[in-house]
């Protein structure tokens, strides 16, 4: 599907026309043309060849939902995904709470600890649903791409808080394996063509 | 009266009312189906392969609900209405021939119910009666919108029922005789003898009063839903609703053979194409029941009655006082 005819707001050359309006019919014998007319141009046959054309071409748009789904966009912000690194496989999250602490309506909530390599690992991550307003700033303020939005918008739930906790939304390994992590392309993400915008540091003031 | 023929006659009742229960709810899967070719759906498809079995899950579904009656309705009146309309629409399909006779095991099958000599007039009056459904149904439920329906329904009738008559009179001056198998004989000698070519503004009057008595969509305004919700069925829940959808799609067919026999040839000479040419005609005209809810609009009551007094009722004499000049010079 294309954006542009959507993108484009100019109303005047997209086809539009102003349809043409007859004046009402003020004394009787106007009336009795307008009938006239009306009975014998055939209006109602067109009508009735349009559905017909619509039968016969069997065009049918109903996407059948549970066992068919319409495509979404890349950017779009459902249940959240944890990512893997491409390179090694481990998570790309560093514990550094951000997320939590940008989130809006508080529904991230994590628990750290300095493992014995002395790096920081997530202990505890959950994020409730019943809250999350799904705004992306988590993903936006993520500094290694770690948790981004995913496509899974199908969240109900019989109580309102219900949650989705780290082992849930992070890239299971031998999908990672094969090569089915999917980047997100929404806030936060790397922008296309980023490598031609990209300028040294200016170091030398 | 002999017992053979009195029990091939309780047999034909019982087909007859058989066959046209299921059909009623085979026509309502074939108008959910048609209607969404035509909107660019699918329409049932979960229930049963490409959901033909739709029909039966909402029969199960009407058969055991709760049979509802509300307070502050009248209630045996309430009760009664929707039997009304069923079995009027069912006491109607008594004259009409199906079929042409045919033999079964060495014994001839005459498949009408009762070749009576007064057949069309029993018929228009039968379905006529079927108005006390909707009637007696809206005034006895304690709800606006079903007296608003009600209303309309006597309204709509005395419009339409008016043109019906009229426009059938000329046909039946020209046959001389009531009796459908009779239309059926005058018609029999082929396409050129059909009393379209001879009648067609009958025809297209009795046609569009067909619209009125059925209730379809140019003129579906006894249980407008986007106007007062369901009408007169607004407070019924369980079967007594279904009867009185039993009754509508029963109505759309007996007038979708009435049409082709009046009209347009019938069964013909009898024979096996004749018959088959019946079933597709009134297969045509069930049809374009559908294909009218699907493209056009409807008309205000007004609009209907406007149409019915001071249009189609001076066509309609003007066709008998033409066709009688024609008949006696």
């Amino acid at each position: 599907m294309h954006n542009e005819q959507f993108n484009n707001r100019n109303v005047s050359d997209n086809g539009y026309y102003l349809v043409d309006i007859e004046d009402y019919p003020t004394d009787n014998w106007g009336r009795f043309k307008r009938v006239i007319k009306r009975t014998f141009r055939g209006e109602l046959f067109v009508g009735l060849w349009v559905v017909l054309r619509e039968m016969i071409k069997f065009d049918i748009h109903t996407v059948q939902y549970p066992q068919e789904k319409m495509p979404i966009g890349p950017r779009y912000r459902a249940v959240h995904e944890m990512k893997r690194l491409w390179e090694s496989g481990t998570e790309r999250c560093i514990g550094c709470g951000l997320c939590e602490k940008i989130c809006i309506s508080n529904c991230i909530r994590m628990d750290t600890k300095i493992d014995e390599n002395s790096r920081k690992e997530v202990t505890e991550y959950s994020i409730n649903l019943g809250r999350c307003i799904f705004c992306g700033y988590c993903a936006e303020v993520c500094p290694e791409l770690a948790i981004v939005h995913g496509g899974r918008y199908e969240n109900a739930s019989d109580q309102r808080e219900h949650f989705v906790l780290f082992e849930d939304m992070l890239t299971p390994i031998d999908a990672l394996k094969a090569g089915k992590q999917l980047e997100f392309e929404g806030f936060g993400a790397i922008t296309p063509h980023e490598d031609e915008r990209v300028k040294k540091t200016p170091l030398s003031y | 009266m002999d017992i053979a023929y009195l029990i091939e006659t309780v047999i034909k009742v019982v087909v007859v009312l058989l066959i046209f229960s299921a059909l009623a709810g085979i026509g309502t899967y074939f108008e959910r189906k048609v209607l969404a070719f035509m909107q660019r759906r699918l329409g049932p498809m979960y229930v049963g392969p490409f959901g033909l079995l739709q029909v039966a899950a909402d029969g199960v579904k009407l058969f055991t609900k709760e049979d509802i009656i509300p307070s502050n309705v009248v209630p045996n009146i309430f009760k009664i209405a929707p039997v009304i309309t069923a079995a009027t629409a069912f006491m109607a399909a008594a004259a009409i021939p199906f079929l042409p006779q045919f033999t079964l095991f060495g014994y001839t099958v005459h498949p009408i119910v009762a070749d009576i000599n007064i057949g069309i007039l029993y018929i228009l009056g039968i379905m006529g009666v079927g108005l006390y459904g909707p009637l007696l149904g809206g005034m006895a439920s304690a709800n606006k919108f079903s007296l608003l329906s009600a209303a309309r329904g006597a309204a709509v009738f005395i419009s339409y029922e008016v043109v019906t008559g009229l426009s059938i009179l000329a046909p039946i001056m020209m046959v001389g005789s009531l009796s459908l198998i009779d239309f059926n004989a005058y018609q029999a000698g082929g396409i050129g003898d059909w009393i379209i070519w001879s009648q067609p503004v009958a025809f297209i009057l009795f046609w569009i009063a067909a619209f009125a008595e059925t209730g379809r969509t140019p003129f579906h305004l006894i249980a407008n839903d986007h106007e007062i919700i369901d009408g007169f069925g607004t407070e019924y829940s369980g079967m007594r609703w279904g009867l009185f959808f039993i009754g509508e799609y029963a109505n759309m067919f007996f007038i979708s053979f009435i049409i082709p026999l009046l009209f347009l040839g019938g069964y013909g000479d009898g024979s096996l194409l004749g018959a088959l040419g019946l079933l597709a005609k009134m297969s045509f005209f069930f049809f374009f029941f559908l294909w009218t809810r699907a493209a056009w609009p409807d008309v205000r009551p007004d609009q209907l009655m406007w149409l019915c007094w001071k249009v189609l009722m001076p066509i309609a004499v003007i066709n008998i006082v033409i066709t009688g000049l024609v008949m006696m010079f």
